[in-house]
């Protein structure tokens, strides 16, 4: 196995037997999208409207969940100096940090995200968009949350700074995201537009996130 | 004197010291000036007085712009060559730039409410301003969590360089969507669309505001300067005490 690959599914070992594992993410999702009735009123017709925005922010915060201990947790049991130490190079192995966090978050959340949706009145055609855009804009957030990840590792309450230094930077992915889901609904943009731009952000995101992030550890542990 | 002498914080700290009285002069001078050409520059024919608002809300949004750049220029400067100087500057134009961006902000919302009906809209250029102050906010905050001046500098230098991504999204913010705010009225192709009696006032009402941001960021840089010499003493106290 090479080096990368061990990192990956060490990485999603761990986040399976750890901390209630990749359920917990979907059932914290659950619980925001739950919250929103009990605050707006259940007024089906409202909710359908704002229903992808909803369900997007929720992806937001889950997606933060078990970023502060991504770097932390490796820091504290020194496996993170092994990292910096070793021969693969350390932008890949983050990318594979990176990789295996969003398999063990994101992915999870974009099976639940049709079904979850159910509640919000959402039918089949807008259940299948917003899949469709949760599953290209959740990468983008785990890579950008990486730098934010990578920056905190050292910090005492590095969870609260880490959301942030993090949220203001997905601003971008948010408005795209719950602009192509939008339009796939209600229009008028034909939904290629906003999505496509959703593209762009999650590819310049896999290259800048990983590079940054470990330009940030190797200045932090030095 | 050359910009390499001045990486010595003791060269830095007595050209400080000589230049700040100047520009402070400099800037009231400027500010009298500035202000006297925006009472007496004439009210818009549309707008009325409010008109006048835009003489702080354009300089804010400059500086505020102006900051993250600097700041950029900085973490560059900590990252690459390692400057000593480089990560006293970033930390010092961060509450400034904060500063600047919120008056911006907060202009630009009272002259909202009379001429748009409304203090607030969640249009392009507002928000990327808005995000760039949640930023400033970010960075000042890491500054604060981290103890070890150094390292703080290195995380912030990270964070400034993706931050300013948003700085280009500011500026073309108008032009790639469509927005409440007005597109660029200053430099644009095909000359400024403000009149003369208006724009020169603004122009050296924007010098007079560069003048202050200026002799804030070298003072503020100066304390921070002194303010890291206490520490070390501090520490080398302690440690002498123990």
């Amino acid at each position: 196995m090479t080096p990368l690959a061990a990192m990956l599914v060490r990485d999603m070992r761990i986040a399976v037997r750890v901390g209630g594992g990749a359920l917990i993410g979907v059932l914290f999702f659950l619980i925001v999208v739950t919250l929103t009735p009990f605050a707006l009123g259940p007024d089906l017709a409202l909710l359908q409207r704002i229903g992808p925005a909803i369900l997007w922010l929720a992806a937001l915060l889950a997606s933060l969940l078990a970023l502060d201990r991504l770097f932390a947790a490796d820091h504290d049991d020194g496996s993170l100096d092994l990292i910096l130490m070793g021969r693969a190079p350390l932008e890949l192995v983050i990318a594979a940090k990176g990789l295996a966090h969003w398999l063990t978050t994101g992915l999870p959340l974009i099976i639940a995200a049709p079904f979850i949706g159910l509640f919000l009145n959402l039918d089949a055609r807008a259940g299948a968009a917003l899949m469709l855009t949760l599953l290209v804009g959740t990468p983008a957030l785990t890579f950008v949350g990486l730098i934010g990840a990578a920056i905190a590792v050292t910090l005492r309450r590095g969870g609260l700074l880490l959301a942030v230094l993090v949220l203001p930077l997905t601003v971008p992915v948010l408005i795209f995201g719950v602009a192509a889901a939008n339009a796939a609904v209600v229009g008028p943009v034909p939904f290629g537009t906003p999505f496509t731009i959703l593209c762009a952000l999650t590819l310049a995101s896999l290259v800048v996130g990983p590079f940054a992030a470990a330009a940030a550890l190797r200045q932090e542990m030095e | 004197m050359a910009i390499v002498e001045l990486a010595n914080p003791a060269r830095f700290l007595s050209f400080a010291d000589r230049a700040i009285p100047w520009l402070s002069a400099a800037t009231a001078i400027a500010f009298a000036f500035a202000i006297r050409q925006a009472i007496v520059a004439p009210d818009d024919y549309q707008q009325g007085a409010t008109v006048k608002i835009m003489f702080l809300h354009v300089p804010g949004a400059w500086l505020g712009m102006l900051g993250w750049g600097l700041m950029t220029v900085a973490a560059l400067g900590t990252l690459v060559w390692r400057h000593p100087l480089a990560d006293v500057a970033a930390k010092a134009a961060a509450p400034i730039g904060a500063a600047f961006t919120l008056m911006c902000l907060v202009t630009g919302s009272l002259w909202g409410r009379p001429m748009w009906g409304t203090y607030w809209v969640w249009d392009a250029r507002l928000t990327s301003v808005l995000v760039l102050l949640l930023l400033y906010l970010g960075v000042i905050a890491l500054w604060r969590t981290v103890e070890d001046p150094s390292r703080a500098a290195r995380a912030a230098a990270i964070l400034t360089i993706v931050g300013a991504i948003d700085l280009p999204i500011i500026k073309f913010s108008v032009d790639w969507w469509n927005t409440l705010h007005q597109p660029a009225s200053v430099f644009r192709l095909g000359g400024p669309t403000i009149d003369p009696s208006i724009l020169i006032p603004l122009f050296i009402m924007t010098a007079a505001f560069t003048a202050l941001f200026v002799t804030l960021l070298l003072a503020a840089m100066r304390n921070e300067i002194l303010r890291r010499r206490v520490r070390t003493l501090r520490l080398l106290q302690a440690s002498a005490a123990s």
